[in-house]
């Protein structure tokens, strides 16, 4: 298979209209797995009571709210480094779906904060290195709205999201390099995870039904933005 | 639950309105960009 071959806007329109449905359907049902083990399997936590189920949706978002910038970051970079159009469709297709997991992110968290902390926010370098995140997409969707010709917008989005991206690793250690309200990882690479094996498999399924939801609607966009720029 | 359902229903119902406004006014774009 000739991956090169799909780095054209034309043929990559067709194969993205493949894909998206087998994405979107992977989602529905990942997530209907991920619901029930969540709210049906895992135990009541010990401390926080049912308040704690709101993870199912916090965490998953928040991991896509990052992972989401770090792919759009790269589109960007190649589209610079290559000039291609596709990485910067690519990019501009990808900015919605992150800033919505960011809001989420921060909704969710702000809900669950009020029962555990006491409090909806705090100014700790967690949440606020979040909120920057959110403003860097909103930036990034703001500036190409601003600009007319698609492959100038591009190229200055471009710069925006690889500056931005060092925010990234500024969220994941936040909690380690700050002293934070916010708790640690749940689950690390390298120690493994702090929770319930039953409730770690209702994130881990919600994680992958949003990664899946998150690939059916940026084909689905770059698709719109394909046709938008080239008919 | 009932102590913390405001909590636990906000975050999922937000979340889902969300998610399905995407895709709402994503098939409204696709439906533009055909026309």
């Amino acid at each position: 298979m000739n991956w090169f071959w799909y780095a054209s806007p034309q043929t990559f329109y067709p194969l993205a209209g493949r894909m998206a449905p087998w994405f979107a359907g992977a989602a529905f049902l990942l997530a209907a797995a991920g619901l029930y083990v969540g709210f049906f399997v895992a135990p009541t936590d010990a401390q926080q009571g049912e308040v704690y189920r709101v993870i199912y949706i916090h965490v998953p978002a928040a991991w896509m709210s990052m992972f989401i910038y770090v792919v759009m970051a790269c589109w960007a970079a190649l589209g610079l480094a290559f000039n291609t159009r596709l990485s910067g469709m690519m990019a501009s297709a990808l900015a919605p779906t992150g800033a919505l997991f960011t809001f989420i992110a921060l909704w969710t968290g702000s809900l669950w904060g009020r029962p555990t902390w006491g409090t909806y926010w705090v100014w700790d370098a967690r949440l606020t290195s979040e909120l920057i995140l959110l403003f860097l997409y909103l930036g990034f969707i703001a500036l190409q709205a601003a600009i007319d010709d698609p492959r100038r917008a591009d190229r200055a989005g471009a710069l925006l999201a690889i500056v931005g991206a060092v925010n990234i690793p500024i969220i994941h250690y936040s909690v380690v390099w700050w002293s934070t309200l916010h708790q640690g990882a749940s689950v690390s690479v390298t120690k493994g995870a702090s929770m319930q094996s039953q409730m770690l498999t209702g994130m881990l399924l919600m994680a992958l039904a949003f990664w899946m939801y998150s690939i059916a609607v940026t084909l689905v966009r770059v698709r719109c933005i394909i046709k938008e720029r080239e008919g | 639950m009932s102590d913390y359902g405001f909590y636990l229903w906000g975050s999922y119902i937000v979340t889902f309105v969300l998610l399905a406004l995407e895709v709402i006014l994503l098939l409204k774009r696709k439906r533009e960009a055909k026309a």
